[in-house]
């Protein structure tokens, strides 16, 4: 029995997630948004796909609203061996013009979320001793992007938050990764003008953006045992757009 | 079972020793090779024991101090925990 939690799987890369992991045997996916009734797509979707799946809401700013899903988990499935933090918001703007709750949303979603997410599963995945977290982050986390700073400031975080708690949780067989996605395409990214998404594509090796299914196939690895040995690393999935 | 009895069994199980070693007195970090981790883990197991009894969870400044059988066992009851359960 495994089960797996990816919060902000209503769609895009979340939905791809739950898809992936599902494909792969995970046989609960707990589908987490800040509405339930926005996850119904993905849990259909998931039980398509032979995997059980459970609509959650949680708003992954409030840390009530993350423990009281955590235990209904617990107590619906008995364990997490698997937890996604993938929830995250943009509230772009020069730093000039950008307002303070432009900031704080931002970080209370990207970055407060999956500190607090982390310590809800952990508690259950040290006891078990074993689980797999892994955090979306960003390429912009690693780079920087103008227009971004509440976001970059948000994944760089998240990197930061990765590394520090894999090291708390290693000794316990505890496993803590990122994912840095570079420019995928999804409806974040679809807000865009043509402009700006050609000279992003200059920048990408590859000559193409990447598709969810890219980034849901790195968070398969790291979420797997075939990623057994793997922790504190952020794999990026880019095309090449940054070569760290 | 007594309190001492109970807390004593958890303690033994989350740092892996043996009963003979867990004494009252007994310091987690000192005499029983305890790490942060360990101690951290420690309270989790506490609290979902007795949260029922003592409001839930102890708090952060509380932690410090309990670094032994005896020193749990007193804050427990401190807190209007039994002797008997």
């Amino acid at each position: 029995m495994s089960t797996a939690i990816v919060t902000g799987s209503a769609r895009g890369i979340g939905r791809a997630i739950c898809e992936k992991l599902a494909k792969d045997g995970v046989e609960n996916i707990v589908v987490c948004d800040v509405k339930a009734e926005w996850c119904e797509e993905t849990v259909e979707a998931v039980k398509a796909l032979g995997a059980n799946a459970v609509a959650m809401e949680i708003n992954v700013a409030e840390g009530a609203s993350i423990d009281a899903g955590v235990e209904a988990i617990i107590k619906q499935f008995g364990a997490i061996d698997i937890c996604v933090n993938n929830a995250g918001i943009t509230r772009d703007g020069l730093l000039m013009r950008m307002t303070e709750e432009d900031w704080d949303s931002v970080l209370d979603i990207n970055l407060k979320g999956a500190f607090l997410m982390t310590k809800a599963v952990s508690r259950h995945m040290l006891r078990a001793r074993k689980g797999s977290i892994v955090n979306i982050a960003s390429v912009v986390g690693l780079m920087g992007n103008a227009g971004q700073c509440n976001y970059s400031a948000s994944k760089g975080g998240l990197v930061a938050l990765t590394k520090s708690a894999a090291r708390e949780l290693g000794a316990r067989g505890v496993r803590v990764n990122a994912v840095a996605p570079g420019f995928i395409k999804s409806k974040m990214t679809d807000v865009l003008t043509e402009d700006v998404k050609n000279r992003m594509l200059s920048a990408i090796p590859m000559g193409k953006f990447g598709e969810v299914e890219d980034v849901a196939n790195a968070v398969a690895f790291l979420a797997s045992d075939a990623a057994a040995y793997v922790t504190g690393q952020v794999i990026s999935v880019n095309g090449g757009m940054l070569m760290p | 079972m007594t309190l001492e009895e109970k807390v004593k069994t958890i303690i033994c199980e989350t740092l892996n020793r043996g009963a003979e070693e867990v004494t009252p007195a007994a310091d987690f970090n000192n005499d029983l090779g305890a790490d942060s981790l360990d101690l951290a883990e420690l309270v989790m197991k506490i609290e979902d024991e007795f949260g029922s009894m003592i409001d839930g969870s102890i708090p952060e400044e509380d932690t410090a101090n309990l670094k032994s059988l005896g020193a749990i066992v007193e804050y427990l009851k401190s807190k209007g925990v039994a002797d008997e359960l």
